[in-house]
Order: structure tokens, then C-alpha cells, then sequence
């Protein structure tokens, strides 16, 4: 069991790494299709990580070994949020459960990381753009802790494997208003966590409200590439998890090879079509002004905080 | 029969999130376009909440009553407030509390709905009496947006979405009141906003504008 839960974890791990930037390549082709352009075809993010894994990292005078450190850390906390999270089976390790606590503790060591990375050339965008990211992430986790908290709490246990098998057995739970609420919460966090657009514009790097894109501008070379790999996979990983909740069908409960084939695949269907949704939602947006994400994120924390309380009055029959 | 009775209880979970949701949404976006759009989501998760009881209870009269609601809270009065909100030039309105502290406003009217509807889910068991905190909670909400608001469209919004929360309470805890009774409730909400929209016309072409603060002292 042990073995299997370790095996299906580290396929997990490999199959998000081929997958995150084609995930990003059709986000990217469908938002360029719908304004009109041709756009770099779904491999371009393959390619530029090619291009950028080749090229050797120029760092800053004075810059420490953080600059260097800091992708790395990124890059292993993605890593293992995919494999923590349930995207292809439901069989978790009793060693280490893709617990709740787990996964947004593991995300947080990411969003550190990269806020030093930002910090480290003491460079005014650079601190900027931390500043930023560390403000959202600090209304973004309560969230999404509390998102998923309303959605354990029927269940009893707050492993996401167990929560997404309860959801496969009894269907009906997941247009529920607990669900619902949660659901949206976990979307919004999910966008504000990943640098998406109400948020966060990802496709410019000239303006003074950038978040993600100021923080990597002093890397270059390979620890670039670490540090888009490492966004890439959090919005791989988070995407699948919404996409598990959302649709569990398909996901292997039992560790044979025809089911994690079928895991497999409805995980790359999955992952494509809410990207793809999210990529042309994204096109009729625009980018929300910054004091105004304070006001989003209260009201996704305020949606999650009903979704607890509506679980809690549920639940009392 | 179960099946059925498991999928009207999540029918009516979802008719009632939806309900919630577009009331704290109505907290956050406060433009009046967006808050009448918004408005009529409500209506329609209301009419369709009605419909399902009337299914359930394989009641014509009920399912009447839930075609008046969409035709009234769902088309109609949004389309006479968006007449309205076209007229007057200011699109945003800009309230007595910022966003975030009303966001949290609601989470706390909330859990006060919950606190304060349970003697009555103690009263049966079922669906529908499970969401009645819902209602409770539009109510609440919507004496907060009237509250608060500080334009004319804003607080009728604010006065429609507490009638909401009325009607969800009603039915949800009567099983649905008799077709005229609800005739009459319906008709009377018409009249108000027909009323109170020739009133906020009249402020408008008064003064300019249908900022309420404005309106301090009295003239002969």
C-alpha cells in the first residue's frame, strides 16, 4: 500500500512536470486566439525553458546565496505539492497524507521562497513586487485553509485523498451549498495565489503593479527557469485540485494500471479544460486596481467562512 | 423516491448558495449596473428555490407563484431600476463602510442568522428547513445595503434583496402561501419600486444627483 501510495505520487510528480507547460502553452494560445493574434503555438513554454535551462545564471553584485537557493526551494515545494495532492489516485501514503495542513504549509514555504528571491538584490522592484506577493499570500492562505476546511468537515478527516473519495462515493455532495460556496472561495484564492489576472497581470513586465513578474526580474539563466517551472506547477497543481473536487470521476481509488491510465488521462482533460476556461475568462477582465485586492480576497474569505458555518448548520440533524 | 429526495435537497443547497453568494456579492460590487445584474441572478435563484417546492409538493399553485417571481424579481424590476440607474450619470456608488469591513460586516450577520434561526430548524426536519439561515441572512444583508448605501438605486437595491430574504423565509418555512396572498406581496413590491422610482427621478432632475446625504434640510 505504502509503495503504491509512493509509486503514484512520484508518477504524479513526473507527468505534472511534462504537463504544467503545455498547461501554460494552450492558457497562453487560447488568450492570444481570442485577441486576435496567431500566438507561439502550446510548445512555446517548452521551448523557452529549453532556451533558459541552457543559459548560465547572471546574478547581481552583492546578491547572496539565496538568489541561487530560492528557485531551488520553489522548484521542491511545487514538487511536492503535486505530490501530495490527489490529482491522478486518491491512494495517499500513510507516512506523510496529502493532509490539508500539509499542502498549504508546503505551498507557504514556496511563496517564501520566492519573496526572498524578490528581496534578495535589493532592488526597489524586486521589494516591491515581495511586498506585494507576501500582503496576498497572507489573505490568500487563511482561505484556502478555511475553503477546505468547510469541505473536510463533513467527512470527518482533512486528507484531500479522503475528502475527494468521499465526494467520488456520494456524487450529490458536490453541488451542494457547502461545495458551492467553498468552490468559489477556493477559485478566487487559487487565482490570487497563482498571479492570474484580476489579481495579477502575468503577461507584462512593464508596470508598476506587477506582482510575480517584478520578483523574477533580477534572476536569469536557469534559476529563471526553476522559478517559472515552480509557478507553473502551483497553478498546475492548484488548478488539478479544483479539478479534482469538482470532477472526481475517472480518479483511481485502487492502484491498478488500467485506472491510473484513466486517472491519467482525465487529469490532462481536466487540467486543459480549466485552463482553457480560466485563460478566456481572463481576456474580458481587467487587471483589478492593487488596494482594491484586499476587498477580493475579504470577500473570498468571507464566501469560505459561510461555506464553514453552512457545514456546521448542515450537519446538525 | 430517495434519489429524488436527495437530489431536491441539493437542488435546493444550490438555489440557496446561489442566493447567499450573489448577496455578499451585492456587498462587494457596489456599481449600480453590476448590483442590478446581480439582482436579477437573485430573482431567478429565488423563482427556481420556489419552483423546486413546488414540485416537491406537486403543487400548481406554487408553481405559478414561482413563474410570477421570475417574471416580477427576475425581468421586470431589474429592467425598470437599469432604466432608472441609465438616467443618472454615476455609476458608482460609493458607501458609508469600505468593502472589506462590510465583507466582514456580513460574515458576522451571517453567523448571527445562523445563531438566530436555529429555534426554528429545530421546528421540522428536511431541505428545506435546513436553508432557512439563508433567508435570514439575505434579510440581514439586505438591511446592511440599505443601510449603507449611499445612493437612491443602491438602497432600493438593498430593500429588494431583504424582500428576497422575506420570501425565501416564507417559503421555505410555509411550504409557499397561498397564490393571492403572494399576489398581493408581489404587486405591492411592484408598487414601491415603481413609486420610489419616480421619487429618485424627481430627486435626479431636482439635483443632479441621487446622493441621498444631499437631502438635509426641508424648503417651503
Amino acid at each position: 500500500m505504502s509503495t503504491d501510495a509512493l509509486m503514484i505520487a512520484l508518477l504524479q510528480i513526473v507527468v505534472m512536470i511534462f504537463l504544467t507547460p503545455l498547461l501554460i502553452g494552450v492558457m497562453r494560445q487560447v488568450r492570444n486566439r481570442f485577441e486576435g493574434r496567431v500566438g507561439a503555438g502550446v510548445l512555446q513554454p517548452w521551448r523557452d525553458l529549453r532556451k533558459l535551462f541552457a543559459k548560465e545564471p547572471l546574478r547581481a553584485p552583492g546578491t547572496s546565496w539565496i538568489q541561487s537557493a530560492g528557485p531551488i526551494l520553489l522548484m521542491v515545494s511545487s514538487l511536492l505539492v503535486c505530490g501530495l495532492v490527489p490529482l491522478i489516485s486518491t491512494i495517499q501514503s500513510k507516512l506523510v497524507p496529502g493532509d490539508l495542513f500539509v499542502v498549504v504549509s508546503v505551498l507557504l514555504l514556496g511563496t517564501v521562497a520566492l519573496a526572498l528571491v524578490g528581496l534578495d538584490a535589493g532592488t526597489a522592484f524586486g521589494g516591491m513586487g515581495s511586498s506585494r506577493h507576501m500582503t496576498i499570500a497572507a489573505l490568500v492562505e487563511p482561505t484556502v485553509l478555511v475553503a477546505i476546511y468547510a469541505l473536510s468537515i463533513p467527512i470527518g478527516s482533512s486528507a484531500l485523498g479522503d475528502i475527494v473519495r468521499a465526494r467520488i462515493a456520494d456524487p450529490s455532495s458536490i453541488i451542494s451549498l457547502v461545495s458551492l460556496l467553498a468552490l468559489v472561495a477556493l477559485g478566487i484564492a487559487t487565482i490570487a495565489e497563482t498571479s492570474r489576472m484580476p489579481v495579477d497581470n502575468p503577461s507584462t513586465h512593464l508596470e508598476l503593479t506587477m506582482v510575480h513578474e517584478a520578483m523574477v526580474l533580477e534572476s536569469s539563466g536557469r534559476d529563471l527557469a526553476w522559478l517559472e517551472l515552480g509557478s507553473w506547477l502551483r497553478l498546475g497543481a492548484l488548478l488539478g485540485l479544483i479539478g479534482s473536487l469538482l470532477f472526481p470521476w475517472g480518479m483511481a481509488t485502487r492502484p491498478t494500471v488500467l485506472g491510473i491510465l484513466l486517472g491519467l488521462i482525465m487529469l490532462a482533460v481536466k487540467l486543459l479544460v480549466l485552463g482553457s476556461l480560466l485563460s478566456a475568462t481572463e481576456v474580458f477582465l481587467a487587471k483589478l486596481r492593487l488596494f482594491r485586492v484586499p476587498e477580493l480576497l475579504a470577500g473570498s474569505f468571507v464566501i469560505a467562512l459561510l461555506a464553514v458555518i453552512a457545514s456546521y448548520v448542515l450537519e446538525v440533524r | 423516491m430517495r434519489v429524488a429526495d436527495s437530489l431536491f435537497s441539493q437542488l435546493i443547497g444550490l438555489c440557496a448558495g446561489v442566493l447567499l453568494l450573489t448577496g455578499v456579492l451585492l456587498v462587494w460590487r457596489r456599481t449600480k449596473s453590476g448590483s442590478i445584474r446581480l439582482l436579477a441572478l437573485q430573482g431567478i435563484a429565488l423563482a427556481i428555490l420556489v419552483a423546486m417546492i413546488g414540485i416537491h409538493k406537486a403543487n400548481i399553485e406554487t408553481l405559478a407563484v414561482a413563474l410570477l417571481v421570475l417574471m416580477l424579481k427576475g425581468v421586470f424590476l431589474p429592467m425598470l431600476l437599469t432604466r432608472n440607474a441609465l438616467r443618472s450619470g454615476i455609476d458608482r456608488d460609493v458607501p458609508f463602510i469600505n468593502p472589506t469591513a462590510s465583507l466582514l460586516l456580513v460574515a458576522l450577520l451571517a453567523i448571527l442568522a445562523y445563531v438566530v434561526s436555529r429555534p426554528l430548524a429545530s421546528l421540522g426536519s428536511g431541505p428545506a428547513i435546513q436553508v432557512i439561515p439563508v433567508g435570514m441572512a439575505l434579510v440581514l444583508i439586505g438591511f446592511l445595503l440599505l443601510a449603507t448605501g449611499r445612493h437612491a438605486i443602491a438602497q432600493l437595491v438593498g430593500f429588494l434583496v431583504l424582500d428576497n430574504g422575506i420570501a425565501t423565509v416564507a417559503f421555505l418555512t410555509a411550504g409557499g402561501v397561498p397564490l393571492v396572498v403572494e399576489l398581493g406581496v408581489l404587486i405591492d413590491v411592484l408598487l414601491v419600486v415603481l413609486i420610489l422610482r419616480v421619487l429618485t427621478g424627481r430627486i435626479q432632475t431636482e439635483y443632479g444627483a441621487t446622493d441621498l446625504d444631499d437631502l438635509t434640510e426641508l424648503r417651503g
